[in-house]
C-alpha cells in the first residue's frame, strides 16, 4: 500500500498523501462513509497542506457538488470554519465558489447552513476582497434564474452592506428592493424576514427613504405568509427610526397589520406585541397599542387570543408608570375578565399562566378585590391545564397577598389535580408539591396534603411512583430529617410487607432517595434491618433492588454496619439461583470496593498520619 | 398548442395494490382515541370580521315565475342578495335569513344549469364578486395542530350548505353552454385565481373535491390563465416542500396536474422538465407522501410516457430521496420504481441499471421484511424480468453477494424462500456467470474485508497526522507569543509562519490501492 509505506518512513515527519485517495474517501459509494468522509474534511485539509487544498481539493468539492443533501449539510458547515486550513484570510475568497452552489440548493437546511458558512466568513475577507470576490457572489445570487438562489441572497446583504463603497453600497439597495417585489413568494418571503436585519445596517436616511416604502410593500403583500413577516421587520424599524416619524412612516402599516383580514398576521402582532410596545415607546403605546391589544384579546381566532393573552403581563408591566393602573384596571382588566371564561381552553390556560403576575404589579388592594376573583374562577376551571398553570405561579401572589387568602379553593383543586384520570396531570402537580409545602407550611401540609403525597407512591403507573419517591425526598429537604422519622419514614417502611410487588419495589426506591437526606442514624437504624430484610423476598425484581439499594445506600452507612450486616447480604444474593440478582449484588460487591477498602485502610492504619492522606486520596 | 383532457365528473384517483390500509397497521396504539379526547374548540370563523350590520332578507319572486324581461334583473337581484354572509356556528342565529339564501342559490344553480341565454354579460361581474364574497376567506386555524390526515377526521367547514351550493352555482357557471371565456376572463383574473388555489387547503375534502373540478374547468376554458395557474401551483408545492411541509390540497392538485400534463406538447418545453426535476420529484420527499402518493406517482408516470428521455432524471432523483428510515415509504418507493419500470424502455433501463439495482440490493436486504419482500417482488414481474435477463451480465454480479449472504441471514422465512426463487431464476438464466460468482464469493468477501482495513489504516494515519500538525501549530504560536513577550517584532501571521514548511509536493498519482 502506497501510502502506508509512507508512512512507515514518516517516522513522526509530515508525509503527503496522494489527493486521489482521499477525494476516494469522499466519494465512496457508501453514503454513510462518505458523510463520515466529509465531516472530517479538515483532517484531510490538514493532510494536504494549504495550497493543495486550494488548489485541488477546492475545485474538487465545486464541481461534484450533486449529494445526498445531509451530505452537503455537513459539507456547507465544514466550509465555515475553513479559512485556516485555506491558507487564513487572504485566500479565504478560495470557499466562495463551493459555497456558492450549496447556496443555490433546494434543500432549505443546506442552503440556510451555506448562507450561514458565507456570512462567517465574510467577515474574515478584507475589504478589498469583500469588493472583488465577495460582492459579486450576491449580486450573481441576487439575480439567479431558480428562487434557492435569490431567496440565498437574501441573507447576504447585510454582512457585505457596512464594509463596502458608497457605490456598491447602492447596488446592494437597488438589489434588495428588486428582491422585495421578486414574482416568487418564497423570494419576497426570504426578503421580508431579512427586512429588519437589512436596516439595521443601512443609514439613517436610506432607512426612511428605501426600506420604508419596501416595508409597507411587504405589509400588504397578496399573500399572509409575507405579510405576517413584515410585523417582525417592524419591531427593528420602529426602533432605528426617531419617535417622531414613527406616527407617519410606521403606525399606519402597523394599525393596518393588527386589522388584518388573515388570522396568521393579527397572531404575529399579538405574539410580537411586547417588542413592538418596546419599539414605539409610551405615548404610541398609550394611544394606540391599548385599543389594539384590547382588540386582540377579543379577536374572533382563538389562535389570535391565546397570543394576546400570553403578552397581558409583559404588556402592562411595561405601560409607563404614571398611567399603568388607570389603563389596566380600565382597559385591560374588563377584557381579562371575559377571558377567564373564554370558550376555548388555551386561550384560558394561555392565559392562567401569566395572570398572577398581575397582582405584582397592580399591588395588594387591586389584587384582592379583582384579581383574587378571577384566580378563584381559574381554579375551578373545567381544564385542568388552566387549573395547573395557576397553582404553579402561586409565588407571585404569595408575594403580594399571602397564600393563605387563596388556601381554601386552594385544596380541593389540588386534591383534584392529584386524582385527575390523566397521569401527566397527576405528574405535574406533584412537580408542583415542594413548592407549595414551602409557602402553605408544614402545619398545613401535614394536615390536607400528606395523604396525597402517600397514596401517590401506590399508583398504578411508574411515573407517578418514581416523582412521588423525588418529591418526598425533595419535602424532607424542606421540613427536616426529625420530620420524616414521624410522618414519612414509617408508611414508608410499612409499605415493605405489601402483598404487592410493586409496592415494595416502591419501599426500596423510596430508600434509595430518602437514605441521604434522613443521614446516617435513620438510615443504619430503621432503613437498613427492612432492606436487610427483603433480601428474602420470593420476587427476584425485589432481591435484585435490594442489591442496587444497598449499592446505593452504602456510601450513608458506618463501617460496622458495611462489614458486619451487608457484606453477608450481598454475598448471599451472589449466589442467588436468579442471574439478574447474581449481577446486581457482584455490581454492588465490586461498586463498595472502594468503599470498602477504605475502611479497610483506615483500621489497619490505626490513626497513623498516613491513613489521612489515604483517605483523602480515596475519597471521591 | 396544449390540450387538456377533461377528468370525468367524479373523478376516481389511480390506485395503488400496495398501501397499507390505517386499520391494519402494526402499530396498534390506540392513537386515535387519544386525540379524541382533546375538546372540540369552538371558534367562530373570519369571515364575519367586518360585517358590522346583519342585512335582513325578504324573499324575492321566483325566477321561473318572472317576465322574460324582468329576468335578468331578478337574477342580478338574487345574486346580490347571496353575497350577505351568515353564522353557521350559531346553528340556531337567523334562521329565516339562511333558508332564503339557500332557496335563492339553488334556484340560481338551477336557471344556470337549465336555462339557456340567462348568462349576459352585465351578469358576469355580479356572479363573479357572489363566488368571490362567499368562497374566499383565510382559513380558520386547524383544530388540530397536528392534524394528520389519515388519522384525524377532518373539520368540516361550517357554512357548507351555503358554501355547497355557491361552489355548484360556480361549476354550473363555467360547465354553462352559454358561458364565453372571453368575457368572464375580465373578472376570473389571476388575483381570482390566486385566491382560488389558497381555498385548496382547507380541511373539508368536499371543498377541496368542488375546487378540483372548479379549477379544472378554469384551465381548460381561459386559456391565458394557464401559465399562471402552473406557476402558482408550482409555489405551492415548494412552499410545502421546503417551508411548512403543511397543505391540505396536495393530492387534488397533483390530480389535475395528472391531466395536465397528459396534454402537454412535445418536444417538452424546458418550463415542464423543471417542474418535473424540481418539483415532482423533491415532492417525494414529503411527511406525508402517504396521502398523494398514488397521484403523485401517476403524474411521474405520465411524464415518462410523454417522453422517455427524463426517465434518468426520475429515477436518480428517487435514488436521491430514498427513505432513509421510513420503511413505508421505502414500500412506497418501490411501488413506484415498479410503475415506471413497468413503462420503462429498454435503452433508458440500460442507463439506469446499474445504481437502481443497488438500491433494489439494499432494500432486499432490509431487516424490515415488507421492504425485502416488495423487492423481491420485482422478480414476479414478466417485464422486468425480461429486462433482467437481457441484462444479467451486469444485474447479477450487482446483487448476487447480497442475496447469498441474506439467504442464510434473514429472520424471515417467506424472504428466505423468495431469495431461493430469485437465485434460481438467476441460475437459469446465466448458469455460467452465475457459477462464477458462487466460486468467487468468498475471495469477494476477503477482499472487502482488506479494504476495510485499509481504510481504517488510512484514517488512522491521517488522524495521527493532525495531532501532530495542530502540536507543531500550538507550538509554533506559543514561540511566537514568547517572542512577543520578550519584546521582539512580532511576525506576520501568514501562514507560511503559522503552519510548518510544506515537504516538496510530490506527484499525485493515481493511488495503486484501489
Amino acid at each position: 500500500m502506497q501510502h502506508k509505506s509512507k508512512m512507515a518512513g514518516a517516522d513522526g515527519d509530515d508525509s503527503l498523501y496522494p489527493i486521489a485517495v482521499l477525494i476516494d474517501e469522499l466519494r465512496n459509494e457508501d453514503v454513510q462513509l462518505r458523510l463520515n468522509s466529509i465531516k472530517k474534511l479538515s483532517t484531510i485539509a490538514l493532510a494536504l497542506g494549504v495550497e493543495r487544498t486550494r488548489t485541488e481539493l477546492l475545485p474538487f468539492l465545486t464541481d461534484t457538488i450533486y449529494d445526498e443533501d445531509e451530505v452537503l449539510l455537513a459539507l456547507a458547515e465544514q466550509l465555515g470554519n475553513f479559512t485556516m486550513l485555506v491558507g487564513g484570510p487572504e485566500y479565504v475568497h478560495c470557499l466562495l465558489p463551493p459555497l456558492e452552489s450549496l447556496a443555490t440548493v433546494e434543500e432549505t437546511v443546506v442552503r440556510d447552513k451555506a448562507v450561514e458558512s458565507l456570512r462567517k466568513i465574510s467577515q474574515e475577507h478584507s475589504p478589498v476582497d469583500l469588493e472583488v470576490h465577495f460582492e459579486p457572489l450576491v449580486k450573481r445570487l441576487a439575480s439567479g434564474d431558480w428562487f434557492t438562489s435569490r431567496t440565498s441572497a437574501c441573507g447576504l446583504f447585510s454582512v457585505c452592506y457596512p464594509r463596502v463603497s458608497s457605490t456598491v453600497k447602492a447596488e446592494i439597495r437597488q438589489h434588495f428592493r428588486t428582491l422585495c417585489s421578486d414574482d416568487t413568494p418564497m423570494v419576497r418571503r426570504a426578503a421580508a424576514s431579512k427586512l429588519g436585519e437589512f436596516a439595521k445596517v443601512l443609514e439613517l436616511d436610506y432607512v426612511k427613504s428605501d426600506i420604508i416604502s419596501l416595508f409597507t410593500a411587504l405589509a400588504s403583500d397578496e399573500q399572509d405568509s409575507v405579510r405576517l413577516l413584515a410585523v417582525e421587520a417592524c419591531v427593528s424599524i420602529a426602533t432605528l427610526l426617531p419617535q417622531e416619524d414613527l406616527e407617519t412612516l410606521v403606525m399606519p402599516t402597523l394599525r393596518q397589520a393588527a386589522e388584518d383580514k388573515s388570522w396568521r398576521v393579527r397572531y404575529m402582532v399579538a405574539d410580537k406585541f411586547s417588542e413592538l410596545q418596546k419599539a414605539v415607546g409610551p405615548e404610541i403605546t398609550k394611544n394606540d397599542l391599548v385599543p389594539a391589544f384590547q382588540n386582540l384579546l377579543k379577536d374572533c381566532e382563538a389562535e389570535v387570543r391565546a397570543a394576546a393573552a400570553n403578552k397581558v403581563k409583559e404588556f402592562c408591566e411595561n405601560l409607563p408608570e404614571d398611567s399603568r393602573e388607570t389603563i389596566i384596571m380600565t382597559h385591560i382588566l374588563p377584557c381579562v375578565k371575559e377571558l377567564v371564561s373564554d370558550t376555548n381552553q388555551h386561550v384560558k390556560s394561555a392565559l392562567a399562566s401569566v395572570i398572577m403576575g398581575l397582582s405584582t404589579i397592580l399591588g395588594k388592594d387591586n389584587t384582592v378585590e379583582h384579581l383574587l376573583p378571577l384566580f378563584l374562577a381559574q381554579l375551578k376551571d373545567e381544564c385542568p391545564e388552566v387549573r395547573l398553570n395557576i397553582i404553579s405561579n402561586l409565588d407571585c401572589v404569595n408575594e403580594v397577598i399571602g397564600i393563605r387568602q387563596l388556601s381554601q379553593s386552594l385544596l380541593p383543586a389540588i386534591v383534584e389535580l392529584a386524582e385527575d384520570a390523566k397521569w401527566r396531570v397527576r405528574l405535574a402537580i406533584i412537580e408542583y408539591m415542594p413548592l407549595l409545602a414551602g409557602q402553605l407550611g408544614v402545619e398545613f401540609f401535614d394536615e390536607k396534603l400528606n395523604t396525597l403525597c402517600m397514596a401517590w407512591l401506590i399508583d398504578h403507573v411508574y411515573a407517578i411512583r418514581e416523582a412521588a419517591t423525588c418529591n418526598l425526598m425533595k419535602l424532607v429537604e424542606k421540613f427536616g430529617a426529625e420530620w420524616a422519622q414521624n410522618t414519612i419514614v414509617p408508611k414508608v417502611l410499612g409499605m415493605a410487607n405489601d402483598p404487592n410487588y410493586l409496592h415494595r419495589m416502591t419501599t426500596l426506591f423510596c430508600i434509595n432517595a430518602l437514605s441521604e437526606v434522613c443521614g446516617q442514624d435513620i438510615t443504619t437504624k430503621q432503613m437498613l434491618p427492612v432492606v436487610l430484610k427483603m433480601s428474602n423476598d420470593q420476587v427476584a425484581n425485589v432481591r435484585f433492588n435490594v442489591a442496587k439499594s444497598l449499592q446505593k445506600i452504602g456510601p450513608v452507612l458506618d463501617s460496622n454496619a458495611l462489614q458486619t450486616e451487608v457484606k453477608p447480604v450481598l454475598e448471599k444474593l451472589d449466589t442467588d439461583t436468579d442471574m439478574d440478582v447474581k449481577y446486581f449484588a457482584q455490581e454492588a460487591i465490586s461498586g463498595k470496593y472502594t468503599t470498602l477498602s477504605i475502611f479497610f485502610l483506615y483500621e489497619v492504619a490505626s490513626l497513623g498520619p498516613l491513613h489521612l492522606v489515604i483517605l483523602i486520596h480515596f475519597s471521591p | 398548442m396544449e390540450t387538456t383532457k377533461l377528468p370525468p365528473t367524479s373523478p376516481s384517483s389511480p390506485t395503488t395494490g400496495f398501501s397499507v390500509p390505517s386499520a391494519e397497521k402494526v402499530d396498534g396504539f390506540p392513537r386515535r382515541s387519544m386525540r379524541r379526547a382533546r375538546q372540540r374548540r369552538s371558534h367562530s370563523s373570519s369571515q364575519f370580521r367586518y360585517q358590522s350590520s346583519q342585512v335582513e332578507l325578504t324573499p324575492l319572486p321566483l325566477l321561473k315565475d318572472a317576465p322574460v324581461a324582468e329576468l335578468h334583473n331578478l337574477f342580478c337581484k338574487k345574486l346580490q342578495q347571496c353575497c350577505v354572509l351568515f353564522d353557521f356556528l350559531d346553528c340556531v342565529a337567523d334562521l329565516k335569513g339562511k333558508e332564503i339564501k339557500r332557496a335563492a342559490l339553488n334556484e340560481l344553480v338551477e336557471s344556470v344549469a337549465t336555462s339557456r341565454g340567462v348568462l349576459i354579460e352585465p351578469l358576469y361581474p355580479e356572479a363573479i364578486k357572489m363566488i368571490s364574497v362567499n368562497i374566499f376567506r383565510t382559513l380558520p386555524p386547524s383544530e388540530n395542530p397536528e392534524f394528520d390526515p389519515e388519522e384525524d377526521e377532518p373539520t368540516l367547514e361550517a357554512s357548507w350548505p351555503h358554501l355547497q351550493l355557491v361552489y355548484e352555482f360556480f361549476l354550473r357557471f363555467l360547465e354553462s353552454p352559454d358561458f364565453q371565456p372571453s368575457m368572464a376572463k375580465r373578472y376570473v383574473d389571476q388575483k381570482f385565481v390566486l385566491q382560488l388555489l389558497e381555498l385548496f387547503d382547507s380541511e373539508d375534502p368536499r371543498e377541496r373535491e368542488y375546487l378540483k373540478t372548479i379549477l379544472h374547468r378554469v384551465y381548460g376554458k381561459l386559456l391565458g390563465l394557464r401559465a399562471y395557474i402552473r406557476k402558482q401551483i408550482n409555489n405551492i408545492f415548494l412552499r410545502f416542500i421546503y417551508e411548512t411541509e403543511h397543505f391540505n390540497g396536495v393530492a387534488e392538485l397533483l390530480e389535475i396536474l395528472g391531466s395536465i400534463i397528459n396534454g402537454f406538447a412535445l418536444p417538452l418545453k424546458s418550463e415542464h422538465k423543471q417542474f418535473l426535476v424540481r418539483v415532482l420529484i423533491p415532492l417525494h420527499t414529503a411527511k406525508s407522501l402517504s396521502i398523494f402518493h398514488a397521484q403523485l406517482a401517476y403524474c411521474v408516470v405520465q411524464f415518462m410516457e410523454k417522453d422517455a428521455t427524463v426517465t434518468e432524471y426520475i429515477i436518480r432523483g428517487l435514488l436521491k430521496y430514498w427513505p432513509k428510515t421510513c420503511t413505508q415509504k421505502e414500500v412506497m418507493f418501490l411501488g413506484e420504481i415498479e410503475e415506471i419500470l413497468d413503462v420503462i424502455e429498454p435503452s433508458q433501463f440500460i442507463r439506469v441499471q446499474e445504481p437502481l439495482f443497488k438500491q433494489i440490493t439494499a432494500c432486499i436486504s432490509s431487516p424490515h421484511f415488507q421492504v425485502a419482500e416488495r423487492a423481491l417482488y420485482f422478480w414476479n414481474n414478466e417485464y422486468i424480468l425480461s429486462l433482467i435477463e437481457e441484462n444479467s451480465q451486469v444485474i447479477l454480479p450487482l446483487v448476487f453477494t447480497t442475496l447469498y449472504r441474506v439467504s442464510k441471514e434473514h429472520w424471515n422465512q417467506t424472504i428466505v424462500s423468495l431469495i431461493y426463487n430469485v437465485l434460481k431464476t438467476f441460475m437459469e438464466m446465466n448458469s455460467k456467470l452465475f457459477d462464477d460468482l458462487t466460486a468467487s464469493y468468498k475471495v469477494d468477501k476477503q477482499k472487502e474485508l482488506k479494504r476495510e482495513r485499509e481504510r481504517a489504516e488510512l484514517w488512522r494515519g491521517l488522524e495521527e497526522q493532525k495531532e501532530r500538525r495542530l502540536q507543531t501549530l500550538g507550538e509554533t504560536s506559543r514561540n511566537q507569543k514568547n517572542l512577543q513577550e520578550r519584546g521582539e517584532p512580532p511576525q506576520p501571521s501568514s501562514p507560511q509562519t503559522t503552519l510548518p514548511k510544506q515537504p516538496d509536493l510530490k506527484p499525485s498519482g493515481p493511488s495503486s490501492t484501489t
